[in-house]
Order: C-alpha cells, then structure tokens, then sequence
C-alpha cells in the first residue's frame, strides 16, 4: 500500500489554526470578530457546515467562551479565537473551564494593547494575561506558534493537551504569525496523533465526575451519555457538588494544580539551536523566535557563539529547561514585543546569575533580525 | 406524581428561604417534565449565579451552574453541538437582564431552540437585595435605601421585541398557569421565555411592604393584582399600576435557528 501524501501548501498563519482545529477533530467554533484573529473565525465558518459541524458567531467574547464550554461538555471538541480585548472579556469563563475542567481551546491572536490598543499591530504583552488572566490559582498551558506550520501543530497539540488534562488550553499567536502567509505541509490525517478525553469506566451510579485519581485526571462523561452529574464554577468535591468543607477544598484545588504540575515533563515543548556550544543564550517565543533564529545564524557565521532557545510553550514555564542551558554561558538575551513579561520569569529561574539582556519593542513595530543581531554584537 | 423521582434527595435541603418563589416554580418545571415523559438522559439543566440559579444542583438531569449572567451562551453551545438535548435554562431577573440582557436578547434573535424560565423577584436575592434592573421605580432595596431611580424592564416585552417563539407571564401563586406555559414553552421549537414572577420575601418583601412582607402575603398580592393580559390591553396605563399583567404575550411560528442553519449546510455541502 502506497503511503498517503502529505499537502505543500500556502497558507496564512490564522487559516493554518483554523485548519489545524479541524484536524484535531474540532467541529464547533464560536467567536466574535476581531483584528487580528478574524480569519480563524472566517475559516472556522466557510468549513465547519460541510463537515456537519456548527459554527456561531455570538454576541460577545464573553458568550462565546461560554458557548465553546456548553459545546466540549456534549462532547464535541471546540474552540473559540480573538485577540487583546477579546481576551479580557473571555476571562471569567475560562476560569470556569479550568474549575470545571472542561477541554476548549482559545487562539489568542496578539496585538498591542493595553485597551483597543493597536488593532493591527504586533506585540506580545499578554504572556501574563494569558498565565494569570482570570481570578484564583489555576493552572495554564500556553502554546506560542512561531511558524505557519506551528499554526497548525500547535492548534492540533492544543486540543490533544485539552483532552487529555481535562483543561482550557491557550495558543498564544501574535499579529505577524497570524498574517503570515508561507508554505505548510500538511501531513495526511492518519499521520496526525489525536487524544481524546478520557470516559468513565464506572457505571453512572459510581461516577465521579472529579475524582481524586493517580493521575489527577479525572475521567469526563459527556452530557446525555447516561452520567447526568453536576457541573459548577464554585468549588466543589469529587462529586461535582459545592463544598465548603476545607480539607475537601484543598484536595481538588490541589488536584487540578498537580495535573498540570506533575506533568510539565510532558507538557513543556522547547526547542534548542546550537545550545551546545555557546557563550550567548537567546531565548524567545512567538514571531520573535524567527528573528533571533536570523540573527543568531548570521552572528554564528560570523564566529559568535549564540545560541537560541525557542520556548513553543511559555506556560508552564520551562525553567528546568532554562536552567539547564545556563551553566556555562556568559549573558542572555530575551527580546519580546512588551516591557519584559517573560524576561521577568527567566531573571527569577536563573535566580540573576547571569547576566539578562532585554531587548523591548513596544511600539507596534516587529522586531527584526538587525535588532537583535545588533545586541549580538555590540552589548557586551 | 412523585417530585423524588427528579430531585437529589440528598442535596436537600435546599438554600431557598421560608416563603421563597423559587421552589414553586421548580414543581411547575418538574410537573411539566413528567407529564411530557422526558427522558432524564436527555434535558441538560443550565443556570447561572444567584438563588433562583441553584435550581440546577437540587435535580437529577445534567445540570450545569455556570457564570453570572451567561447560562444562556452555555446552553447555546449545547443545544448547538447536541440538538436532542431538551435545554432549559434557569434564571434570575438580574441574571437574565442585567448581566446576561445580552444573550438574552441575542438568543431570542436567533430564535436558539431554548427554554428560559425567568424567576423574576424585582431584586438580586442571593446578594441580599440590591436593586434589579425589574426593580420597580421608587421601590427600595439595599443600593436604593430612598427609592429606586430606576426604570424597570419588562421581561417579557423584551423577549416578544427580541424575536423569540413563545414568551408568556406567570406568578408563583398561579401555578397551574405556569405550568401550562411551561409545558407550551417546551413543546415548542425556538426560544420560549416564561417569566414567573415569584416572591423574595427576605430581599424584596421587607423592604417594600405594599407587596406584602412574608411570602404567603406576597402570594396573595399576586393573586389580587395580576391581571390576565387580554383584560390589560383594554385598560388604561394608570389603571395598571402596580398591576402584574399576565398570560401568553406571544405564539408564533417562526423559523428556528437550527431550520436556518441546516439549509446553511446543505448550501455548504452543495459548494
Ligand atoms: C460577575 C459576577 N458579578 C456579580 C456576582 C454577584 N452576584 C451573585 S448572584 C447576583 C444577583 C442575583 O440576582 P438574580 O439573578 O435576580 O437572582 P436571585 O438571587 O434573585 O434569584 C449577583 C450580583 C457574581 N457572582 N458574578
Ligand atoms: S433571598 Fe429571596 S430569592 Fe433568595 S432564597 Fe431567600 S427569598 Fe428566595
């Protein structure tokens, strides 16, 4: 049997999300438009109703977090997509999803804010947001694409993530990745890994629905498989039900912090460049990343020992990963498009022992290769 | 009928106050979904925050307590990827209104084939009585200590306005009638609104004692002051002052949204 092919493409960043859902299994989207992200939402609802899968435009961002929530708890994967102040309004809601654990994906399309901002912008300033966005202690699991290609595996990664953890995950994109346009090979769908939740076992009467596993993850019935549990954003036992009961608060609190906790081996993606032999370390995520990939190349031609560290997933934060690239190497370099959000946590796992150069571009200009190759060579 | 058989016994007993609305217009959903013989499998229970919105936790469907103001986008989402869920959603006048006005008038627009009770008590309970956006004007409540400002909505206006199916009005003291709204609501396709005024003697009662101040005083105001709404729309403004108009407001069969986006799809499949 001839193996299937995969497809060489084109493709704009927002449309390979949006392709990339649908290869995960995605089959309803909800959404409110805006800039930067409208083209996840635009594909979303060109392709969905062949496939008999639903698309709604709702009335706000708020509703549609809701709507992705209701969606994934009948048991069809969803996402929902937008960018800075749409992000804000989702917040609420996805601390529901991280409480209740119910599996969603949200692109966050970055532009540059704070506010309406720079509709059309780049910039990473929601690095926190997306860590902290929502009250209380919750886990996170944010995916930074800096590729077309990334687009598509990180958005699929995603859902697999959220299935698999029982957890909203975040795919943290920014304007420049989301309107690019280059090529993509698709690989043919029965070369992708999907993850799908875990079912009960346990018949109906026995279920629970937040039990206290090994794994920390508990198995998730569908809504209208026969379980008929309870779903609240307050906190709750094993059962489902509202507790007030401390010693029952602080097991599934701590529960659903250790799922993602325990499991940051399994989580944490990074990707290193000439780590090994290097005196310079750049770190860097997103659009950004393909800056410093051009920059430290063009410097290593030139005799200069950099080496990158490209994090495709910023929360949890990969600090074992950092730490350990920082024995021998005399400084670091962090460029982001924000005031040092992530700079910040690498200053605090690398407890200052190196020096950290932070390059920060705010002005809704990218930063470029020239940028950082010129902190290559001329910040000592 | 035995209410038991779709309650979870022990999660009694329940948070609602003496002379509370609330559990009234529950045996009215409970009554109606036995009498339709509904499979509990299939009826996903969404709420959002406030007293009237832990209904959800008391029964034995697939019940989900979501956020303040948003059961609505919830259920949507529901209905949308689960089409044979019967989707009925539960909810305060400030969580309908105020904080959730939007999805309100959004899925009555749509026509999203929802059911939404509205216990409307003209105040936010669960808070300890602070003014809703069905607070009468010059009525009290504890952010309106000299009268409210305020104009009220009317819930059931709006819901005609906004385009859903089947909107009609009841109390809690008349019962039967909601229940016969309710079963009306659930037969049909669309967004069906039935809007049960019940009494919060603890929030609202004690402040505002025209509307009596214990629950049983309010259930007998209801009943001297409602006014079936055939009987209204012959009376004079003034005359229904302080008047609670009652009946079906609207019965009309109009398209779904599932009737418009199945024909989206098959346009789609036909690309
Ligand atoms: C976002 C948000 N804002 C405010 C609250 C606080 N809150 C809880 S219930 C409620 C009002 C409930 O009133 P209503 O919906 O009329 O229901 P009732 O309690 O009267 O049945 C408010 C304001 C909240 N839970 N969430
Ligand atoms: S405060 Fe009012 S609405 Fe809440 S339970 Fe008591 S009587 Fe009912």
């Amino acid at each position: 049997m001839s193996q299937p092919n995969p497809k060489i493409k084109m493709m704009q960043g927002n449309v390979a999300c949006a392709e990339g859902a649908i290869a995960a299994g995605c089959r309803f989207f909800a959404g409110y438009p805006i800039t930067p992200s409208s083209e996840i939402a635009e594909t979303m609802s060109l392709k969905l109703p062949a496939l008999d899968g639903n698309f709604i435009q709702m009335e706000d961002e708020i509703g549609a977090m809701g709507a992705v929530i209701g969606s994934s708890l009948v048991g069809v994967k969803s996402l929902t997509a937008t960018s800075g102040p749409g992000f804000s309004l989702k917040q609420e809601n996805i601390g529901f999803a991280a409480i209740a654990e119910i599996p969603v994906v949200i692109i966050n399309v970055q532009r540059g804010g704070p506010s309406t901002g720079l509709p059309t912008k780049p910039a990473q300033g929601d690095v926190m947001q997306s860590r902290w966005g929502t009250h209380g202690d919750h886990p996170a699991i944010v995916l930074c694409p800096s590729s077309v290609e990334e687009c598509y595996f990180m958005t699929i990664r995603a859902f697999n993530l959220s299935e698999e953890y029982r957890t909203p995950v975040i795919v943290l994109s920014d304007e420049i990745i989301g309107h690019l346009t280059e090529k993509i090979t698709i690989p043919h769908h029965s070369d992708i890994d999907i993850i799908n939740r875990l079912k009960p076992q346990s018949d109906p009467e026995n279920y629970l629905p937040y039990e206290n596993t090994e794994t920390y993850i508990p198995a998730m019935a569908n809504f209208g498989e026969g379980y008929r549990y309870h779903v609240t954003g307050l906190v709750h036992d094993e059962t489902g039900f509202p507790t007030n009961d401390s010693k029952k608060i602080e097991e599934q609190l701590t529960r659903l912090y250790n799922k993602i906790e325990k499991n940051h081996d399994k989580i944490i993606d990074v990707s290193e460049y000439f780590c090994d032999d290097m005196d310079t370390l750049i770190i860097a995520y997103g659009a950004v990343a393909r800056s410093a990939k051009q920059s430290m190349l063009k410097a290593r031609q030139e005799g200069h020992k950099v080496g990158l560290l490209k994090l495709n997933t910023i929360w949890p934060f990969p600090e074992k990963q950092i730490v350990k690239l920082c024995q021998n190497i005399k400084r670091i370099i962090v460029p982001e498009m924000n005031f040092g959000q992530l700079a910040h946590e690498i200053e605090w796992a690398t407890r200052r022992a190196i020096p950290i150069i932070k390059y920060n571009k705010i002005n809704g200009e990218p930063i470029t290769p020239l940028d950082i190759y010129n902190i290559l060579i001329n910040r000592k | 009928m035995d209410y038991l058989n779709y309650l979870r016994k022990d999660k009694m007993p329940h948070i609602w106050c003496d002379g509370c609305g609330h559990g009234i217009v529950l045996k009215s959903i409970l009554r109606t979904v036995d009498k339709l013989g509904w499979d509990k499998n299939e009826i996903a229970l969404i709420s959002g925050i406030g007293c009237s919105s832990r209904t959800p936790g008391y029964v034995d469907f697939n019940t989900l307590h979501t956020t303040h103001g948003r059961a609505l986008s919830f259920a949507t989402g529901i209905k949308i990827s689960k089409p044979k869920m019967h989707t009925i959603v539960v909810s305060g006048d400030g969580d309908a209104t105020a904080i959730g006005g939007n999805h309100f008038i959004h899925a009555a627009r749509r026509n999203m084939d929802i059911n939404l009770i509205i216990f409307n008590n003209n105040i936010y309970g669960m808070t300890g009585g602070q003014c809703s956006p069905t607070t009468p004007t010059g009525k009290f409540a504890s952010t309106s200590q000299f009268g409210n400002p305020d104009s009220p909505f009317d819930i059931s206006r709006l819901a005609e306005a906004a385009g859903a199916s089947f909107v009609a009005r009841s109390t809690a003291y008349h019962f039967a009638k909601t229940d016969k709204y309710i079963e009306m609501a659930f037969r049909k396709k669309g967004f069906c609104v039935v809007e049960v005024l019940s009494p919060c003697p603890t929030a609202y009662g004690r402040r505002n004692k025209s509307t009596g101040k214990v629950g049983h005083e309010m259930l007998k105001d209801q009943k001297e002051n409602s006014v079936p709404i055939e009987r209204a729309r012959k009376m004079k403004p003034e005359e229904l002052k302080d008047k609670y108009i009652t009946g079906v407001f609207i019965d009309r069969d109009v398209p779904d949204y599932f009737e418009h986006y199945n024909e989206v799809k098959k346009r789609a499949k036909l690309k």
